[in-house]
């Protein structure tokens, strides 16, 4: 209560507010297009995802502010940068004949978001779709019914629990995928990537010699590896494993 | 023995604790502030993340190590699928933790508080699992690389 009474007696400062936030995405957003360097791009778009949090916040949002600090800004972040490791560090230039296909779609798909503004409810309307079915019924049956403060995890939890069980299976099978693809252990050993981006694949490697956990072998082929020079270090550690 | 790092390391062992402990306060304070098993799973895998950006993956995989990312990543979702299991057999419909206990609301707490457990569990060991997954590919990086 005390926060919506607050919000609407300073309301010019916070659309002010509302409005530096997203110019502040814009501009960000046009420098990683702008930008060449991977590393540069990969925490700009941390960044991107701070500014958004802080809009979710001035919005009220607070639990998907909550939400895009921690994966947007945290871990996505950490995540982009491993798999930055694997790839170039900087891109190539795009010529320019290749960018008019993109920008074409680019502009078709803006002019209908702007078209599709017109028919959005105006922002804290009494009677857009937000504010007037079954959330309204949530918001009002959850004192009743659960006795909890927080509606938002009410509806998350109770009311759309069977949502939130897929996106729990969903975050699972992402992890399971991955899993599946990569390994827990990233197939360690099995080839490295290169900073400039050529990949060195082990031709001697075995099939087998990936499954294992790296706690069985490790302190073996650490030690192995760094007794010897740079160059054999790729055939042997297989051959000392058999 | 001279150590670039040492600010980072001494800053970050102060700080993983806390983080881990925020993780904890989000995910019990949840009914009542923003937060959940989503968020605080999250933050949860963000300790152990920061931690092996700090002191390495392998003392990573010391002290959170890949076989509990294998186990809990299905055990959260066991524990969300049980709980509706558990409503069922108590003569409800799945997932209406309204059967948990006498009184309907206590059994909603009851309910959200497992469900939310099964969340964090999972949460937390996923992506922890993704950050394994891409990090050991290539476990070692030269400073100059970046």
């Amino acid at each position: 209560m005390a926060v919506s009474l607050n919000a609407s007696s300073v309301a010019i400062p916070t659309i002010a507010l509302d409005i530096g936030l997203m110019a502040l995405l814009v501009v960000v957003a046009f420098a990683i297009v702008r930008m060449r360097s991977l590393f540069a791009i990969v925490m700009l778009q941390g960044v991107y995802s701070l500014v958004c949090a802080a809009w979710f916040v001035s919005l009220d949002a607070v639990d998907v502010a909550f939400t895009e600090a921690a994966v947007g800004a945290g871990v996505s972040t950490v995540l982009m940068l491993a798999a930055m490791l694997l790839a170039d560090r900087k891109s190539e230039p795009v010529p320019m004949k290749r960018q008019w296909g993109p920008l074409l779609i680019v502009l078709i798909a803006g002019a209908a978001m702007i078209l599709a503004v017109g028919d959005m409810p105006n922002y804290g309307a009494a009677n857009s779709p937000a504010n007037s079915y079954v959330g309204m019924d949530y918001i009002a049956r959850t004192a009743e019914d659960i006795d909890i403060p927080n509606v938002v995890t009410a509806v998350l939890a109770s009311y759309r629990g069977y949502d939130t069980f897929g996106e729990t299976v969903v975050i699972f099978s992402a992890g399971l995928g991955v899993l599946l693809l990569l390994g827990l252990n990233g197939n360690a050993g099995r080839w490295r990537a290169k900073p400039n981006g050529h990949r060195v694949f082990r031709p001697s490697a075995p099939a087998a010699a990936v499954s294992k956990t790296s706690d069985e072998t490790k302190p073996n082929e650490t030690k192995k590896r760094r007794g010897r020079p740079r160059k054999s270090k790729a055939s042997t550690p297989d051959g000392g494993d058999k | 023995m001279h150590d670039p790092h040492v600010l980072l390391r001494v800053i970050s062992k102060f700080l993983i604790p806390i983080i881990a402990l925020f993780a904890l306060y989000v995910q019990f304070h949840g009914d009542y502030g923003p937060g959940g098993g989503f968020q605080a799973g999250v933050i949860l895998a963000a300790s152990v993340i920061l931690y092996a950006l700090i002191f390495g993956l392998d003392a990573a995989k010391k002290a959170f190590p890949p076989s509990w990312v294998r186990i809990g990543m299905t055990i959260g979702v066991l524990l969300y699928g049980g709980t509706g299991v558990v409503t069922w057999l108590l003569g409800g419909e799945y997932l209406n933790y309204s059967v948990l206990a006498h009184e309907a609301s206590h059994g909603q707490h009851y309910g959200i508080l497992a469900v939310e457990l099964g969340v964090l569990v999972t949460v937390t060991t996923v992506m922890i699992a993704i950050f394994y997954a891409f990090g050991s590919r290539q476990p070692e990086t030269d400073e100059r690389d970046w």
